[in-house]
């Protein structure tokens, strides 16, 4: 029977306020605000970088110089100050650690507070976590256990120094640095972000997983995944997000690049609850992110799943190029919006190799003042034989003052092609709560109960844990959504 | 004597300032069984809603007691919680929702609300079954979302079932025999019979006698125009049936 946690949920979170929203007070090494050639030769220095990574850096840094920051999406938000941004800062103390015990207790406090598994209970679970606190990779478990199987997970940073054969191969292969604005500016500025490489033949034992943390006020976060997974291999990786209230707007342009192989599949999952700002639309996160994967080889396969809470304005598109004949793209996604929460998010599929397949389910849900908007696009190239796609967009409105926008574009150049797209949009109806009502359960517990409904197509394909807590983070977004 | 378990006094309501209810008096005492029956349109479903809580009803006049508690005080979950079921006429879909994970979010609060604590999965997995067998329901069906895609005996044969599950004191079943064929009303009734027993009560709505087969009612009233106009013994379900509703009207009006 499938685990229904609603009501207890809604008990645990009965306070409404952002639970992640404290400060950990930890000595802080921080350059001082603003961006120039001479901060990026720092911040490569003080990470140790080799020639290759400077370059790259400085190239892109001069790339991002002559673009403009596109305003096309349907989003309203000040602008960042890109001087007024601090470009790296790390916990005091960077050594790396051996044992728990040897981390800074307020650090181990932050994350308890988060629930992060960090500790060998949670980690018996099956989850290996490579925390990325405000820049710097402080703690990776279950490295030991992964390298006995030759799969390299660790901080990207790491990776530039140990792997950086792999990391000047495939680093920008996806997202190349002028890609776009943000994602200029990422290749630049990058500070760290997670590794990890399955080699040929590999079934990764458990599922990877970081959870990403905006701590110092002010500093942008800049992160950058890369994920290779050779032939025939399979990973499923987990990506979980918390930010701590702040009063001012935080910048995070993150890069998510991800390469399969052939016959190599790798799954993405997201839960993102960075700050979506108070009741009025005051603070929060700027959720600026490029995700991109590339099945490369033949029959390969990429999944992105992604449930979307936080942020004040979020700005994403998870893609998928289908290079490979056979190869298969998937995206499923929930996001929803409240208060003056923005979103404009969807995918990308762009099929190039023959018989590829590619799936979309979104399930956008808006309260409030909210504007919630699905942009897809669907691209069939010339060579792209007897290619499919199938692509669902669902809109849940609650309340009368919330958006909800659906923005699909098809582009097919191969007769062959099989493009279908779908979508509804509707509204929690009365009747439904009031049916709800009358087998004992309050508004705001049928809403719920509603809202899970609506998304389980999504829901479902997330790994047990991050069910539960997409959950509750759906629950947490909702409270207070009915009068 | 048994126990009063509802008293309605001079309840009047309406709707978009239109009076539905004009001075409903009634009263079901613990172990019995009330038809309501009468012609479209003469507030039989208002009735039923405006029990249960829906709050597009204004409620103008009058008194409700159930169980001694001001009824009309009560949110609609917490006259479910207190133990008033409606069977509605039209249940509602709720999308990707199973009956399972659906009754066990609703079971929680009833047993919250009685200071019980939560069934574990396994007794929760035993009362479901314990329910399915005594009203003859398929575990296909709770396995599905609630009443998405369900026939109209489907939908019917659900909300028995969640009465089954969630053991009201008063049971209100909303015109349950519309659009039902014989099978499926046997069925509904069946689970009924066997739900009755000296410490509940039912209100069973309807506009034919066929359901009073089944379901035998110790009292039968006939509502018209807003009031209960006739109360009688089952008798008086057999004379509608004969007669129609028009004798009524006349007699009212006349």
């Amino acid at each position: 029977m499938a685990k229904n946690d609603d009501d207890k949920i809604l008990n645990e979170y009965s306070n409404k306020e952002y639970e992640a929203g404290f400060v950990t007070d930890i000595e802080t090494e921080v350059f001082e605000k603003g961006l120039n050639e001479d901060i990026i030769r720092r911040l490569s220095e003080k990470k140790e970088e080799p020639q290759f990574m400077l370059d790259f850096r400085l190239k892109a840094y001069r790339k991002w110089l002559e673009m403009e920051e596109p305003d096309w999406a349907l989003l309203d938000y000040e602008k960042p100050d890109f001087q007024a941004i601090s470009y790296y800062a790390a916990p005091k103390s960077t050594a790396k650690y051996n044992s728990l015990d040897e981390v800074d207790p307020e650090l181990i406090k932050t994350f308890e507070k988060l629930g992060i598994p960090l500790n060998e209970q949670k980690a018996l679970a099956g989850v290996a976590v490579d925390v990325v606190m405000d820049s710097v990779s402080v703690h990776t478990t279950f490295q030991e256990t992964l390298k006995e199987k030759g799969i390299i997970f660790c901080s990207i940073s790491e990776a530039i120094r140990e792997y950086p054969e792999l990391v000047e191969k495939y680093l920008a292969s996806v997202v190349p640095v002028g890609d776009n604005y943000y994602a200029a500016l990422n290749s630049a500025v990058f500070s760290d972000g997670s590794f990890a490489y399955i080699p040929k033949g590999v079934r990764c034992p458990m599922e990877l997983s970081t959870y990403f943390r905006i701590n110092q006020g002010n500093t942008g976060q800049f992160e950058r995944t890369l994920i290779i997974a050779d032939e025939g291999s399979y990973v499923s990786y987990l990506e979980g997000c918390t930010a701590p209230q702040r009063d001012e707007n935080q910048l995070h342009a993150a890069v998510v690049e991800i390469v399969a192989l052939k016959d190599a599949e790798v799954k993405y999952s997201t839960v993102q609850n960075w700050y979506p700002g108070d009741k009025e639309g005051k603070g929060g996160v700027y959720n600026f992110v490029t995700k991109r994967g590339i099945c490369k080889g033949d029959n390969s396969k990429i999944s992105w799943t992604q449930v979307e809470t936080g942020s004040a304005v979020t700005w994403k598109y998870p893609s998928t190029i289908l290079k490979g004949d056979n190869s298969v793209g998937e995206f499923y996604s929930v996001a929803v919006t409240n208060n003056h929460q923005q979103a404009d998010t969807g995918t990308k599929m762009i099929h190039l190799g023959k018989n590829t397949k590619s799936t979309i389910i979104s399930k956008g849900i808006s309260l409030g003042h909210s504007n919630n908007s699905y942009r897809g696009l669907v691209k069939i190239g010339g060579k792209a034989e007897n290619s499919r796609n199938f692509s669902q967009c669902d809109s849940l409105l609650i309340g009368d003052k919330c958006g909800a926008h659906t923005f699909p574009y098809i582009e097919s150049e191969n007769p062959t092609a099989i493009v279908e797209h779908e979508a509804t949009t509707s509204k929690v109806s009365e009747e439904a709560i009031f049916y709800c009502n009358q087998r004992g359960l309050d508004s705001e517990q049928a809403v719920s109960l509603i809202v899970n409904g609506f998304a389980k197509e999504v829901l479902n394909q997330l790994p047990m844990e991050f069910a539960v807590e997409a959950q509750k983070l759906l629950a947490l977004t909702l409270e207070g959504s009915v009068g | 004597m048994s126990k009063k378990l509802i008293k309605i006094e001079n309840l009047h309501a309406s709707i978009e300032g239109k009076e539905i209810l004009k001075g409903i008096n009634l009263e079901i005492k613990e172990g019995e069984v009330h038809a309501i029956m009468g012609p479209n349109g003469s507030g039989k479903s208002t009735l039923s809603a405006v029990l249960a809580g829906r709050d597009i009803y204004e409620i103008t006049e009058g008194k409700v007691t159930f169980n001694g508690k001001n009824l009309l005080e009560l949110d609609p979950e917490e006259r479910s919680r207190e133990g008033i079921f409606l069977a509605f006429q039209y249940p509602v879909e709720i999308k990707g929702v199973s009956i399972v994970n659906f009754m066990k979010a609703a079971i929680e609060q009833h047993r919250e609300h009685k200071g019980l604590e939560p069934l574990s999965p396994a007794q929760f997995l035993k009362l479901m079954k314990e329910k399915k067998e005594l009203v003859e329901i398929d575990s296909k069906l709770t396995n599905r979302a609630v009443n998405e895609g369900f026939s109209g005996g489907e939908k019917k044969k659900n909300e028995v079932f969640q009465m089954a599950m969630l053991e009201p004191k008063l049971a209100i079943l909303d015109e349950t025999d519309s659009g039902l064929d014989i099978d499926a009303l046997r069925i509904v009734a069946n689970g009924v019979n066997k739900l009755r027993n000296e410490h509940n009560g039912f209100m069973v709505i309807t506009h034919y006698q066929r359901l009073l087969d089944y379901i035998v009612p110790d009292v039968v009233h006939v509502l018209y125009d807003g009031r209960i106009v006739k109360t009688g013994g089952k008798e008086l379900a057999f004379e509608l049936e004969e007669k129609g509703y028009d004798w009524i009207k006349q007699e009212v009006e006349g």
